[in-house]
């Protein structure tokens, strides 16, 4: 079985800070990490190659130093990683990033299943995973914590709603986006990081990709940022000390309104 | 590139230094200079340049060659679940109205389901004026391609100028692919819904970076400019079962009923019976709560307020509580009326999830937790001793 997991580089969050003076982010010196639902995504496609065999591949479009993602991704138990990288993917909305990865994975050909984290930990969009499908023509699953069973070109899969689960049949090949829930990530190994270290990354730019400049980057993007602003500051709250029949008795009236 | 200091009108004041999140522009010799390679182009600079000195523009053609003026009207994607209205579309016929009247056009609702007619009236009671209702056996519940084939159609025929949609973990799966395939802007989880009249546009606000920032977002050339919106951002109308309406029935074709997944079984948890985002109020319990068997406290004051259970990361993996429960990064963004958080010291990724809410209440024995920082009113103790008195509290105050 083939597997694609597309991966994002973000920033860390614990580590995104505000300057009180400037009221923006502090971006330098924040770690990068790969976004935390990828870890999933990454884990259950190394799982399923270790139960079914094959071929696991990872792929990101980021900045050159998402590198880094990738070769993470490698260390884990990844088998092949691929970049896709230009200057012209800058300024990409969910639209033109899942055309640009969709185009990418068309390259590779030959997949029965591309897993996404449900959504990235900078942006929460969780576009970028449907949008891939659907520029591929391909069924998907969302929110997906287990994965049952693949089986003569079908999967069965467990997909998480608001009132407990589904369980779906879907033919391959499809795209899944995974939750927490799925698996726990495993560590990389000492060879896991040693072959992450010398592994080759294939690096696609658009014109490796054959792109149309009019469905990329910022050109491509539906979508446009007009203001970008901090969210007014939660006013000082208010401590109740003291007893513990006096405190509550505080809060139950100053909640009274609220709740009857 | 794309962006460009316009040198005659920068005066190196600094404000878009101040604007960039990307920590992408430096002043240098008075004027502002743009590191491209770390520049993600999302314009805050331009739009803080108080001197018009910065220029952003695409470099080509665009690839969309629509009529904007040929779409109208505001649609809202009637999600149903058991042929029940989720309470998230009645939120957003509300909004719909709102911005239907500076727009001066009319609110549609689109209800896909199975015999699900009556509450194609009870959608024009709560503020449609029109509800396109598509019925068939093999669309009682949702599944990802009919609903995205049939809605592709309809959106082409009808052509409305603004699609809404719930954020829904179904709506947030549907609205992707019906954006991608009809080439439109798509902005997800949106708190805030606004029209720029000189423009005809919808500014779509939504938090990023886990609400560290807000982004104000706009579709200026593709139609319709669709957005999914979270729960309890907007308030229902009352219902007003004199409203008038047309509902419109359309057929599904037999090609879009074709689906390459299909349900197997439903299994609806106990233990999730109230739907954290849609819960008025959430008591949520952290590490404080020191075992599985403790969280019955958390339980007894969440029954006598009729809210939903909440549980931090640190609680979900410890066993104690399920994860869909789980609030924060990895787990549910909620923003309830009022969020209890209960031994839950208050890390960011659990704020990210729950800092929206309208009161915080925070109760946690250690004075420095930083929860108390985003609380409304915070008791510093012992929960042991303070939720049971507050669940007695309550029960005095509601007679239940």
């Amino acid at each position: 079985m083939n597997i694609i997991v597309c991966i994002k580089q973000v920033p860390e969050t614990t580590e995104v800070k505000i300057n009180p003076q400037t009221n923006t982010l502090i971006r330098e010196g924040v770690k990068s990490i790969i976004n935390p639902f990828d870890m999933y995504a990454i884990e259950e496609a190394i799982r399923l190659k270790e139960k079914y065999t094959g071929k696991t591949t990872v792929i990101t479009m980021g900045p050159p130093q998402a590198e880094e993602a990738i070769r993470e991704a490698l260390a884990m138990g990844i088998d092949e990683g691929i970049l896709v990288t230009d200057r012209s993917f800058a300024g990409s909305d969910t639209w033109a990033t899942s055309y640009t990865l969709s185009q990418a994975i068309l390259k590779i050909s030959v997949f029965d299943l591309i897993i996404c984290g449900k959504q990235a930990s900078d942006g929460d969009t969780a576009q970028v995973g449907p949008g891939i499908s659907a520029h591929l023509d391909i069924p998907q699953v969302t929110y997906v914590k287990r994965i049952r069973e693949v089986n003569q070109g079908f999967a069965s899969v467990e997909r998480m709603t608001e009132e407990g689960y589904e369980v779906i049949s879907v033919s391959l090949p499809c795209l899944f986006t995974v939750v927490k829930e799925i698996n726990e990530p495993r560590l990389p190994s000492l060879r896991g990081l040693l072959r992450a270290k010398q592994a080759k990354i294939l690096k696609w730019s658009a014109k490796d990709l054959g792109l149309d400049e009019k469905k990329i980057g910022l050109n491509g993007s539906p979508t446009q940022v007009v203001k970008i602003f901090t969210p007014a500051a939660r006013p000082q709250g208010m401590i109740f000390h003291g007893e513990t029949a006096e405190v509550v008795e505080k809060l139950a009236e100053a909640l009274k309104k609220e709740i009857v | 590139m794309p962006i460009k200091i316009i040198l005659e009108k920068c005066s190196g004041c600094s404000l878009c230094v101040k604007a960039c999140p990307f920590n992408a522009i430096r002043i240098l010799d008075k004027k502002a200079v743009i590191d491209l390679n770390k520049c993600n182009l999302c314009g805050a600079c331009v739009s803080a340049c108080k001197f018009k000195a910065i220029l952003l523009e695409k470099t080509t053609t665009l690839a969309s060659t629509i009529n904007l003026d040929e779409y109208q009207g505001i649609w809202v994607f009637a999600e149903q679940k058991n042929s029940i209205i989720q309470p998230v579309v009645w939120e957003l016929l509300a909004k719909a109205r709102e911005l239907s009247q500076k727009l001066k056009t009319q609110v549609s609702a689109v209800l896909i389901g199975n015999r699900v007619k009556e509450k194609a009236k009870e959608l024009i009671h709560y503020g449609a004026d029109k509800v396109y209702l598509v019925e068939n056996e093999k669309l009682t519940n949702f599944l990802d391609e009919p609903y995205t084939e049939i809605l592709v159609r309809l959106i082409r025929k009808y052509k409305p100028e603004i699609f809404l949609c719930g954020a829904t973990s179904i709506g947030r799966a549907l609205v992707s692919r019906i954006a991608v395939k009809l080439y439109t802007g798509l902005t997800a989880d949106c708190t805030g819904l606004d029209i720029d009249l000189e423009k005809r546009l919808l500014l779509q606000t939504r938090p990023a970076f886990g609400g560290n920032i807000m982004a104000t977002i706009i579709t200026p050339s593709y139609r319709p400019q669709m957005a999914t919106v979270r729960h309890k951002v907007f308030s229902a109308l009352p219902k007003d079962i004199n409203r008038q309406g047309q509902i419109i029935e359309e057929n599904p074709l037999e090609k879009e009923l074709k689906s390459r997944s299909q349900i197997l079984e439903i299994v609806e948890e106990v233990s999730a019976t109230v739907n954290l985002a849609e819960a008025d109020i959430i008591v949520s319990g952290g590490r404080g709560l020191c075992s599985k068997e403790n969280f019955a406290v958390i339980e007894d004051l969440a029954k006598v307020l009729n809210a939903a259970v909440g549980a931090s990361r640190a609680a979900v993996d410890s066993g104690w509580m399920p994860y869909s429960h789980q609030v924060g990064q990895t787990g549910k963004t909620v923003a309830p009326k009022i969020y209890f958080a209960c031994g839950i010291s208050g890390q960011i990724q659990h704020l990210v999830g729950m800092q929206s809410s309208k009161i915080i209440v925070a109760i946690n024995k250690d004075p420095e937790a930083p929860i108390f920082k985003v609380a409304t009113y915070g008791i510093v103790g012992d929960l042991f001793a303070v939720i049971p008195a507050l669940t007695k509290k309550f029960k005095e105050i509601l007679k239940r």
